[in-house]
């Protein structure tokens, strides 16, 4: 009987955890939102704790959790194994879940500050009916060098990337869209292209400044230029003005063929636990108060006019973070692939970052390292067979 | 039959997490990714990976080498002292696991890089940085260094177990130093050095984190392309399918060296 005591009390331990979600209304609510890395003002730097401001206006838990590329966080969805509330990928990456139905329509009505965005952010070509993203910033991709060791006279275009002079001091974008897009600019050719021979043809060129590069990178981007560990890297306009406070040698410029603008927006993916939190956390992110002071550290430019006024006006006046709309005429934007084109540019990454591996000394040596094997195990196995004889034949004697 | 009930959890065990995993990779590499449908595609696919498998291989094998010889001495040494000694200089090489391995290969990227702790000492005498990263040899060291604990722990318990009286029956029959540890001491650690040598060349062969933090963009190992496959370019049939063949080439080095094995008990006897 004693026994049977706390046997029952732990099988009541267990049936109540199980039972937690049925009475999740008196318990705390937490939603788990699924960020870009560094993509979000986390209290650093006397600037606002986003996260936990919205715990303390709203009593809802945030789970924050981050990725560095959108195709590590499509797999990351697509495997499974995890339920995100909020997550936050790019335009063509949100035209592709749209398509592949993993999102779940948002109910507009639980997102009042919607209202305040931009009627240039809206209507949007990745989300035409205004059903799936709320956008979160939107930003450009440009270059950014080191002003002590890259001379003026090499800047401009997207060709410092190829700058034979600056050999292993050149970062490279660690995701295909990206990367693919700059060797497509260079080379004239839309970077929405479907065409194979123009992928192709694109790959090829980043092939040829393979060796240039000193490793392919996302968010190590930050640490390696402001150490100068390398000098010059294609990133986000946003991030550069981050790495700028840290490192003030670093320039930035948007190369004369063009460059990629983007916007990225907050999305509730298909699987979300508790909507109606979720939305009052994308409905926090717009209010424009929190935006402004938000998007005031990271960089990135708002979609919500009325933030500006919240930020500080150096910031805000940036040409960086809202370049003129004369250097805006010169951006394109990222559409969804067909399903045949992204698996054609993977595998031409793929190809890409395993280029050069054939290593002729390597594949030599180890032929040799057989070919002795193979000798030694046959040489063996003749002495022991010849061992063995002689021993059988001083016994017959 | 006690015995084998006992074993029973063992078995579940191993039918849960190796069996059935092991046939969901099979799987994975004899389907095509679209259609579902069964294809040797995947496989068909490793000419391509052929120079970057190789060149795997190679590394693996030159860390598990000069593991060996810088592990058995220290293992030997090891074995030879006294008992509190011993105990002492093994968790000193226990230690290091300790830390995550991979804090361990970032701090030798804080060490090596070209701004790093060595180079920054090395320019303020009025030198050019040394190449010290992003190179075939940094991969190395970087295994050498992450797997080094793998190769003396086997050696050392092998080591110390051997009997000192047949060292001193060989010497009581005239055999000098270096024939002692030729014909005695060696032969009767060969089981040490093989598993050792498993124990590093398995994981070295397969690693991806060392190659991408120490290696150049053009030092991709197999480790990191099928990394790759799950976490980025999410095809998951082409990374089963390496996989698959990068364990099968696992499984034939391993089957290699055990024949060393065999062969030297042979000769013992």
């Amino acid at each position: 009987m004693r026994k049977i005591v706390p046997l029952l009390l732990v099988v009541v331990l267990i049936l109540s955890s199980f039972q937690t979600p049925a009475f999740a209304d008196n318990e705390k609510v937490t939603i788990n939102v699924y960020n870009w890395g560094q993509y979000i003002s986390d209290g650093t730097d006397g600037y606002i704790d986003v996260n936990k401001a919205f715990t303390e206006a709203t009593g809802i838990e945030v789970n924050y959790m981050t990725f560095d590329s959108n195709e590590t966080m499509y797999t990351k969805l697509k495997t499974g194994g995890s339920t995100y509330d909020v997550i936050i990928p790019s335009d063509y990456m949100v035209a592709r879940l749209i398509a592949e139905d993993m999102l779940e329509e948002l109910d507009y009505s639980n997102i009042p500050n919607y209202a305040l965005v931009d009627e240039a952010y809206k209507n949007t070509s990745f989300d035409p009916e205004n059903k799936y993203s709320v956008p979160y910033t939107w930003g450009t991709v440009g270059l950014i060098y080191n002003t002590k060791y890259v001379d003026e006279a090499d800047i401009g275009s997207w060709d410092l990337l190829w700058n034979e002079k600056y050999s292993g001091k050149i970062l490279m974008f660690d995701n295909p869209r990206d990367a693919f897009a700059i060797a497509e600019l260079l080379e004239g050719i839309d970077i929405n292209t479907e065409d194979p021979d123009e992928l192709r043809s694109a790959a090829y060129k980043l092939i040829e400044q393979k060796p240039l590069v000193q490793e392919y990178v996302m968010d190590q981007i930050f640490s390696k230029m402001e150490r100068e560990e390398a000098w010059i890297a294609p990133y986000y306009a946003g991030d550069y003005l981050l790495m700028a406070e840290e490192n003030p040698d670093l320039g930035f410029y948007f190369p004369k063929e063009g460059f990629n603008l983007f916007i990225d927006a907050m999305c509730i993916p298909k699987g979300c636990q508790n909507k109606a939190a979720a939305e009052a956390y994308i409905n926090f992110l717009c209010d424009p108060e929190i935006s402004g002071e938000n998007l005031d550290y990271l960089g990135y430019s708002t979609p919500i006019s009325e933030a500006k006024q919240y930020m500080d006006p150096d910031t805000a006046a940036s040409e960086i973070a809202y370049p003129t709309q004369e250097t805006l005429q010169n951006g394109s934007a990222f559409i969804n692939l067909s399903a045949e084109t992204s698996q054609l540019a993977d595998s031409l990454w793929l190809q890409v970052k395993t280029q050069g591996g054939v290593d002729t000394y390597a594949i030599v040596c180890m032929c040799a390292v057989v070919v002795l094997l193979a000798a030694y195990f046959i040489i063996h196995n003749a002495r022991k067979k010849k061992r063995i004889a002689n021993r059988c034949k001083k016994w017959k004697e | 039959m006690k015995n084998k009930a006992l074993a029973a959890p063992y078995l579940v065990w191993m039918a849960l997490f190796t069996i059935i995993p092991l046939a969901i990779v099979a799987y994975y590499a004899f389907t095509d990714a679209q259609t579902g449908e069964l294809t040797l595609k995947n496989i068909s696919n490793i000419g391509n990976y052929m120079p970057i498998l190789i060149k795997s291989i190679w590394l693996a094998l030159i860390s598990s080498v000069i593991c060996i010889i810088i592990g058995y001495p220290v293992a030997y040494y090891i074995a030879n002292c006294s008992e509190t000694a011993q105990r002492f200089l093994y968790m000193l090489i226990m230690l290091p696991m300790c830390i995550s391995f991979l804090l361990r290969t970032l701090a030798w990227v804080a060490l090596t890089e070209d701004t790093g702790i060595i180079n920054n000492f090395v320019t303020s005498l009025g030198l050019e940085p040394l190449p010290l990263i992003r190179n075939n040899g940094a991969v190395v060291l970087g295994m050498v260094y992450n797997y080094l604990p793998y190769m003396i722990m086997p050696l050392y318990t092998v080591i110390m177990k051997i009997d000192k009286r047949l060292i001193e029956a060989a010497q009581d029959l005239g055999c000098n130093g270096a024939n002692v540890f030729r014909r005695v001491i060696l032969p009767l650690s060969v089981p040490g050095i093989i598993s050792g040598f498993t124990m590093v060349f398995v994981p070295a062969v397969s690693t991806f984190y060392i190659s991408q933090k120490l290696g150049s963009s053009g030092t991709t190992l197999i480790g990191d392309v099928i990394e790759s496959q799950f976490k980025t370019a999410y095809n998951p049939n082409l990374g089963a399918a390496l996989s698959l063949i990068l364990m099968v080439m696992i499984f034939i080095c391993i089957g290699v060296m055990n024949r060393f094995g065999d062969d030297e008990e042979v000769v013992t006897l």
